[in-house]
């Protein structure tokens, strides 16, 4: 019989090693699951581990796996802020794509001039705008005590009928023959966020991606403001305790995140995306959510495992074209990765112990 | 009636990883008997007596009852042998009936009706009157006391464990208390009182084994033998109580003006017009039977809960309005009840838990950032300066003991040399001889010129820290007194809340 018994100081050894082991512990229950699907499970997970990396077309889906870390780490990085404090922002996909409307918005508003600070006001529009759909959910919290969880969840379908609205209505492209969708920015260079270096991947979001876990790393290590933070969600009345306002830190970290969701879905849309379309919004801000348990709300662990979850999104791709794999396959496989990870996670905190058989 | 053995213990370890909770421990109860088992926290009271409750099962050893082998694996099995336990901290549910809280602790409970009639008779026939349709939300913490001790003499034990009962009650709900535990022993009874009031043991119990560390470290019997050779025997060491030098007082610090705050939750209790002053090298003591605003009352000095401006003021500047940082900053440092959890973050480290408090007034931020050398060496004078026993700054605060955290806690707040020290509980749950090093500290930082507020349930420890005292009940303060000259009856009557007191009293006198 197994029982499991709280460790006095949490283990160092799997706070690091969880990961590891529910990488592996995925590997062999998605192994087996695409063996029942009748794939050969070693082809399909060197399909998505190993080919996007040092296949037969690495020099161009090394860039895509920067194109597709870049807005899950933006993202995961501000939620892990507030998951931290114990305020459950689910809603960043929303905030997502009211980042990319008011940016777009903005640099649409601006076309056809040319000026250097068309992309610097469309990067403010986008974090207002993601930045103002997470204020929703945080004030509603603070006055009258809604859930955030509910409330910024639910507000991810009415910024997707916005998106809408704007994909056929007030940003429809005037020259686009009545098809839905905005002006391509690729043909709007004062408001286009172009590769950096070709081939490479490499665009704005990407460094701001960088630069915010550099910047989320500092908060959390050396500012009184990232300890409260921590405090906050490990133990809300010892916060209160040390002057913190529950409210504020709500207003700031639903805040934080929801202005980089905005962030990251701007460089998106004038970016990759190219354009607001219907269904401009791609589960980014969902499986963020993923990417920040996974790096284990550690600012450095996101940018790996935002990578890593950009690894199985494009070698799921690979194996659902090449190995004809169903897309909700490689979901599940990606679902199995937060299960084995959150299921291993006890280990940090207590330890297994194996008693004899009829012991109660 | 005594030499028939009711429960007999032979050579019974428990071990945990990295503590032997019981080792070879052996005991025996007679029949009828109040045998106490005395010892420190941590000393494995709790350990034992669960064993026997059924809720631990011992790595080696042998009980028997009654004659017969007796190895409960749950507490029902232990409750139909006989075997019944009131415990320190209730398990009642607040939005439901007695009756009902009362059924819902039974194996096989009758129809409600029956029930209450029974729980009338039993609670008048013990002298322990309980209305069965009040709800327990409504109740003081002594007839929630009640309530559970109805529960296990609704089964008939032939064993009752009472695990501290007397930490929430009254001097004179402790009479009260007692005149039916020796009912229910002359009625053969046998009653299993673990406590470290030694006092109370004196009074009550006819046999006593100590325990410390996990082993039996001797056994008397309690009338015989001075509380401070009991004290002696359960710490292992000579106690010497507090010095305290002669001091003269100097201006109001801390003042509290018809202070008044609503309670957050509706079974807590709201503070009324509470006004109290303390003086510059003061000690004012306030006492209180747990649940009566002790809680409310430091959430509202320390900042937590804001009031009006002038409710609270530091050294005669309004001071209602601040928050915990604010005052830290005007001088008031606080202490509160609950270590793990307010006081401390029970997963971070020491080092982590001396910058909660110390941050401001230690100067450990430079504009915001941390600076974490300078907190680590706070963190480890701390340690070193009270004694803290402990690996070291980084390990997590859950893996102190209670008094070890509880001196980290105390001393961090006292090393930032505060002009106001408000402290709830200070030495709850804490072993003999760091309660003393507490409380000497605090009458240190008092003679250094600082106002302390002392809240505590501990009468006797209030007697020795205080210069006044002033009692809580239902959130209202009385006026202080001074403490010298106090007799325990009269700080009992002080503290009042002794509910269904009078009744019981005229039942006896008929009895």
């Amino acid at each position: 019989m197994l029982r499991l018994e709280k460790r006095p100081n949490p283990s160092k050894f799997w706070l690091y090693a969880t990961p590891i082991v529910a990488v592996i512990l995925t590997m062999i229950a998605g192994g087996i699951m695409f063996a029942l699907l009748g794939k050969n499970p070693f082809a399909v997970i060197q399909t998505i581990f190993w080919d996007p990396l040092f296949g037969k077309f690495a020099y161009y889906l090394r860039g895509q796996l920067l194109v597709k870390a870049g807005p899950l780490v933006l993202i995961a990085v501000g939620l892990s802020l507030g998951f931290r404090a114990g305020i459950w922002n689910i809603g960043a996909e929303g905030q997502y794509i009211m980042g990319a409307v008011f940016g777009a918005a903005v640099g649409l508003a601006a076309f056809p001039t040319e000026s250097r600070w068309i992309f610097p006001a469309m990067i403010v529009a986008g974090a207002f705008g993601g930045w103002l759909w997470a204020m929703i959910p945080a004030i509603l919290k603070t006055r009258l005590n809604t859930n955030e969880i509910l409330v910024s969840l639910m507000l991810v379908y009415v910024a997707q009928t916005i998106l809408a609205m704007a994909a056929t209505g007030f940003l429809r492209n005037p020259e686009g023959m009545g098809f839905p969708g905005s002006r391509n920015f690729s043909s709007f260079p004062a408001a286009a966020n172009g590769e950096l270096f070709v081939g490479t991947g490499l665009h704005w979001g990407v460094v701001t991606a960088i630069a915010t876990v550099i910047f989320a790393y500092v908060l959390l290590q050396r500012h009184l403001m990232g300890f409260q933070i921590k405090l906050a969600g490990q133990a809300p009345r010892a916060a209160r305790f040390h002057g913190v306002s529950p409210n504020r830190l709500v207003v700031m970290c639903m805040g934080i995140s929801g202005a980089l969701a905005g962030l990251a879905g701007l460089f998106e849309v004038t970016g990759p995306a190219g354009q607001i379309t219907i269904d401009f919004n791609v589960g980014y801000g969902f499986t963020a959510i993923i990417v920040a348990f996974l790096g284990r709300l550690n600012p450095l662990g996101i940018m790996l495992a935002g990578l890593l979850m950009a690894l199985t999104y494009i070698g799921g791709e690979m194996a659902s074209t090449n190995l004809g794999l169903p897309a909700a396959a490689i979901q599940a496989f990606q679902g199995m990765l937060l299960f084995f990870l959150l299921g291993v996670d006890v280990l940090t905190n207590y330890r297994i112990r194996f008693m004899m058989m009829g012991g109660r | 009636m005594t030499d028939a053995k009711l429960l007999t213990i032979e050579g019974i370890s428990k071990s945990y990883p990295g503590v032997k909770a019981n080792e070879n421990v052996s005991l025996s109860i007679g029949r009828g008997e109040v045998h106490a088992l005395l010892g420190e926290n941590g000393a494995g009271k709790s350990t034992l007596v669960k064993m026997i409750y059924g809720l631990v099962r011992p790595d080696e050893g042998r009980m028997t009852f009654l004659g017969r082998t007796f190895a409960p694996t749950k507490p029902s099995e232990a409750r139909s042998t006989g075997v019944g336990m009131v415990f320190q901290h209730f398990s009642l549910f607040e939005a439901l009936n007695v009756a009902e809280n009362v059924a819902l602790g039974m194996d096989n409970p009758p129809p409600q009706r029956t029930l209450a009639q029974r729980i009338r008779e039993v609670s008048d026939g013990y002298g322990l009157p309980l209305d069965p349709n009040r709800l327990v939300g409504e109740l003081s913490a002594g007839e929630r006391q009640r309530v559970e001790i109805i529960r296990c003499l609704l089964q008939s034990p032939k064993l009752l464990i009472m695990d501290e009962p007397t930490s929430v009650l009254t001097p004179q709900e402790v009479e009260i208390l007692f005149t039916t535990l020796r009912q229910l022993a002359a009625e053969g009874t046998s009653i299993l009182y673990i406590s470290h009031k030694l006092e109370e043991i004196r009074s009550l119990c006819d046999a006593a084994t100590i325990l410390r560390r996990g082993k039996v470290v001797g056994s008397c019997t309690p009338r015989e033998k001075s509380a401070r050779e009991l004290a002696e025997m359960m710490v292992g060491a000579t106690l010497t109580p507090p010095e305290r030098a002669a001091k003269d007082l100097g201006d109001v610090a801390l003042e509290a003006r018809g202070l008044a705050v609503p309670s957050l939750n509706p079974f807590g209790t709201s503070l009324k017009d509470i006004s109290f002053t303390v003086r510059k090298g003061e000690v004012l003591a306030i006492g209180g039977v747990a649940g009566n605003g002790q809680d409310e009352l430091l959430l509202a000095l320390s900042g937590e809960v804001r009031s009006v401006p002038g409710a609270v003021r530091i050294d005669g500047h309004n001071s209602g309005h601040l928050g915990p940082n604010e005052r830290r900053a005007a001088g008031l440092v606080t202490g509160p009840e609950e270590r793990l959890g307010h006081a401390a973050a029970p997963d971070m480290s020491l080092t982590e838990n001396a910058l909660l408090t110390g941050a401001l007034r230690m100067g450990l931020t430079n504009n915001g950032f941390i600076d974490w050398v300078k907190t680590r060496e706070y963190s480890e004078q701390i340690i070193k300066t009270f004694d803290v026993r402990t690996p070291g700054s980084h390990t997590a605060a859950r893996a102190l003991s209670g008094g070890n955290l509880q001196k980290f806690v105390i001393g961090r707040e006292i090393l930032q040399t505060p002009g106001v020290i408000i402290v709830n509980q200070p030495t709850w749950g804490v072993d003999a001889a760091a309660a003393a090093f507490i409380r000497q500290a605090l009458l240190d930082r008092a003679a250094a010129g600082a106002a302390v507020v002392v809240i505590s349930q501990d009468i006797d420890e209030l007697l020795e820290v205080g210069d006044r005292f002033a009692a809580l009940n239902e959130g209202r303060l009385s006026d202080p007194v001074p403490v010298k000259g106090l007799t325990v009856d009269q700080i009992g009557l002080m503290l009042g809340g002794a509910h269904g007191m009078h009744k019981a009293e005229v039942h006896h006198a008929q009895a």
